[in-house]
């Protein structure tokens, strides 16, 4: 076990850090308060690599490790977690499934301009009836000669508008539950294929989410992602990944929030004395400084597993809900180190509270999360 | 074209000076980096790279860690670096700098020589315009634009209340101002092929000199921090002209400045 960090990742920080707070530092708060997704931050990223950080390069990506990907996001979300939510979705839940389950023809058409960032993926799970429970799943797919016929609504759906390619799931057998669903790939511009309602949400608001709808949308039928009927563990194995970029979007926020409570704090003078003199507010930041550790080594461990490709499932989740739970605590508590002023929109810590709720609800919310620790635990 | 860009790693401008037990500036755990002003000179390396063809390499001078900031630049697009790894550098006047990296850099082959008009850690603002004299080359500093077309480059440099136009032959050594060019992020695939590019390591040995023929003729014998700034003072006066009267008093009683 070795707790160093590689001169890669420590230059990867490096980059992505200057890059974060250069680039999508100045715009963030007016992109919050606007609900604008930066289109032209999400090429950048793309130009810089950060779109396919974990895929071979024969496929346009690094092929880097998880941890290269996690420092990543966690560089990104520090400063904007909408910017990192973008990269994450994009990477681990549309791109990934493709390299993990598509053929040569699919990810050679698919996977490389996810890979390259030249396009944007996203993927469509969530449905109204079918949020934790997927077999609520009412998109129908039906086979017609060499084409698939798809109908339907997803909502949710982040990358949602802007995203050139979607995995999505469809049920295709009522009769057999989850087992009757399947996965496909779609791409943006297919007739009958159009974008709903954006959401108007409580954080993350310059992250695009958008409801999906398809109305007898025809896609050949080389574009099923995986069999038929195997698509309810295709997009829980997306998941399991996908959990670890959230993870890491959680410890960014964390972080970010931490130390803005930690320079306040050193600023902020009453009776007579600073308020990180006080051991009131040291024990706030002490908790706050411990809590991250733990959240950031779950993660690496979920990274270590992720990279050797070892089953990952248990050890993503448990990083993910406690990352999540973390995020929210130390914002939370960030929010009161800075007071009154930590309230208003002068400071980024109400913010990153606002963007933080999130980590405990998508990609599987923190009781799902339990369920999967649970059923792991109980089966070993 | 082979270009070749001088690099001095410094700490970060935002990392908290501290003097060790023997009053000298201590580094451990402070952020090193690629020195500000030549970090333009790589990102103006690469640009004429992209233009003409050709490599870059990268030169510098001292301890393990330079290496962290070679890497950088390596990872930017650079080709190739030599570091002269030597102890009895440590010490180094800027006379003595700029001949090392005179015999570095003549061991490989140079059509341009760029660095960074100033360090921002000792501000000497010497060593590029001295290492053109020790090759024997022509040297324009403080460049804001640089053009070239074959053997020959036209520079535009400040100079106090405006600019100058200079056209030299090549070689020739260019110190870059800020506002020549926005260095690029190095890329996450520049960053992985970087460990793959060669560093060649030399000592004083190796190009041919000692310890002794790089004494240095200036020593810095003592550092200290700055006094505490003194706290302002608000200037007493009922009306604008009444508190001109007692500046100007102050000005010229107490700063002695008028």
């Amino acid at each position: 076990m070795n707790f160093d960090y590689s001169d890669d990742h420590i230059m990867i920080r490096n980059m992505v850090r200057d890059f974060a707070e250069e680039v999508c530092g100045p715009g963030a708060e007016e992109r919050d308060e606007k609900e604008e997704f930066a289109y032209d931050i999400w090429k950048k990223c793309g130009e810089l690599g950060l779109a396919g950080i974990t895929f071979p390069e024969e496929y346009g990506g690094i092929g880097a490790d998880y941890m290269s990907y996690s420092i990543a996001i966690e560089e990104l979300s520090k400063v904007d977690a909408s910017v990192g939510v973008t990269i994450s979705a994009h990477s681990s839940l549309c791109a990934n499934p493709i390299y993990m389950f598509g053929t040569e023809e699919q990810k050679q058409k698919y996977l490389v301009p996810l890979a390259t960032g030249e396009k944007m993926g996203a993927f469509g799970l969530t449905e109204a009836m079918a949020g934790s429970d997927a077999s609520g799943t009412r998109t129908t797919a039906v086979r017609d000669g060499d084409e698939y016929v798809i109908n339907g609504t997803k909502c949710f759906i982040t990358n949602g508008y802007y995203g050139d390619i979607y995995v999505i799931t469809a049920q295709m057998d009522k009769s057999k539950g989850n087992r009757g669903i399947a996965a496909f790939i779609l791409e943006k511009g297919t007739p009958g294929f159009t974008f709903g309602k954006k959401e108007k949400k409580m954080g993350i608001r310059s992250s695009a989410t958008y409801e999906l709808a398809f109305e007898n949308v025809r896609i050949p039928a080389e574009n099923l992602l995986g069999q038929e009927g195997q698509g309810f563990k295709i997009a829980m194995a997306t998941l399991d990944y996908g959990r670890i970029g959230i993870a890491s979007q959680a410890l960014g926020i964390a972080q970010g929030a931490y130390e803005a409570a930690l320079k306040y704090s050193k600023e902020r003078v009453q009776f007579g004395m600073s308020l990180s003199q006080m051991p009131v507010i040291q024990f706030k930041l002490a908790d706050m400084a411990l809590e991250i550790e733990a959240a950031r080594l779950l993660i690496y461990q979920a990274c270590d597993l992720a990279t050797q490709h070892k089953p990952v499932s248990k050890h993503a989740a448990m990083a993910k809900v406690f990352a999540a739970e973390v995020a929210n605590k130390v914002t939370k508590e960030a929010v009161q180190v800075l007071g009154g002023y930590g309230y208003t929109r002068d400071y980024p810590v109400e913010r990153m509270m606002r963007d933080a709720k999130i980590t405990e609800i998508y990609e599987g919310t923190s009781e799902i999360q339990r369920v999967v620790i649970a059923a792991n635990i109980l089966k070993d | 074209m082979n270009i070749v860009v001088c690099l001095k790693q410094t700490f970060d401008t935002e990392a908290k000076i501290v003097l060790d037990s023997t009053g000298k500036i201590d580094s451990a755990g402070v952020n090193l980096v690629i020195n500000t002003y030549d970090e333009f000179a790589v990102e103006e390396a690469l640009k004429l790279k992209e233009k003409f063809g050709g490599e870059v390499t990268i030169v510098s001078m001292g301890g393990d860690r330079v290496q962290e900031a070679i890497r950088t630049a390596l990872a930017m697009g650079a080709d190739q670096a030599v570091l002269v790894n030597d102890p009895s550098i440590a010490y180094a006047d800027e006379a003595a700098i700029a001949d090392i990296l005179a015999k570095a850099v003549a061991t490989i082959p140079y059509d341009i020589i760029l660095t960074g008009r100033m360090a921002v850690d000792d501000g000497s603002s010497q060593v590029g315009v001295r290492l053109a004299e020790a090759l024997d080359i022509p040297s324009v500093s403080s460049i804001l634009k640089l053009d070239v077309e074959d053997s020959k480059a036209t520079a535009t440099r400040e100079i106090d209340g405006g600019t100058e136009i200079i056209e030299t032959t090549l070689p020739a050594v260019f110190t870059a101002q800020k506002g020549l060019n926005e260095p690029r992020y190095p890329s996450m695939m520049g960053i992985m092929k970087a460990k793959k590019k060669e560093i060649k390591v030399l000592t004083l040995a190796d190009l041919g000199t000692s310890a002794a023929d790089m004494a240095a003729k200036m020593n810095a014998p003592k550092f200290s921090l700055p006094s505490a700034r003194k706290a302002g003072i608000k200037i007493a006066g009922e009306e604008a002209a009444d508190k001109a009267k007692e500046l100007a008093r102050l000005l010229r009683e107490e700063a002695k400045v008028i």
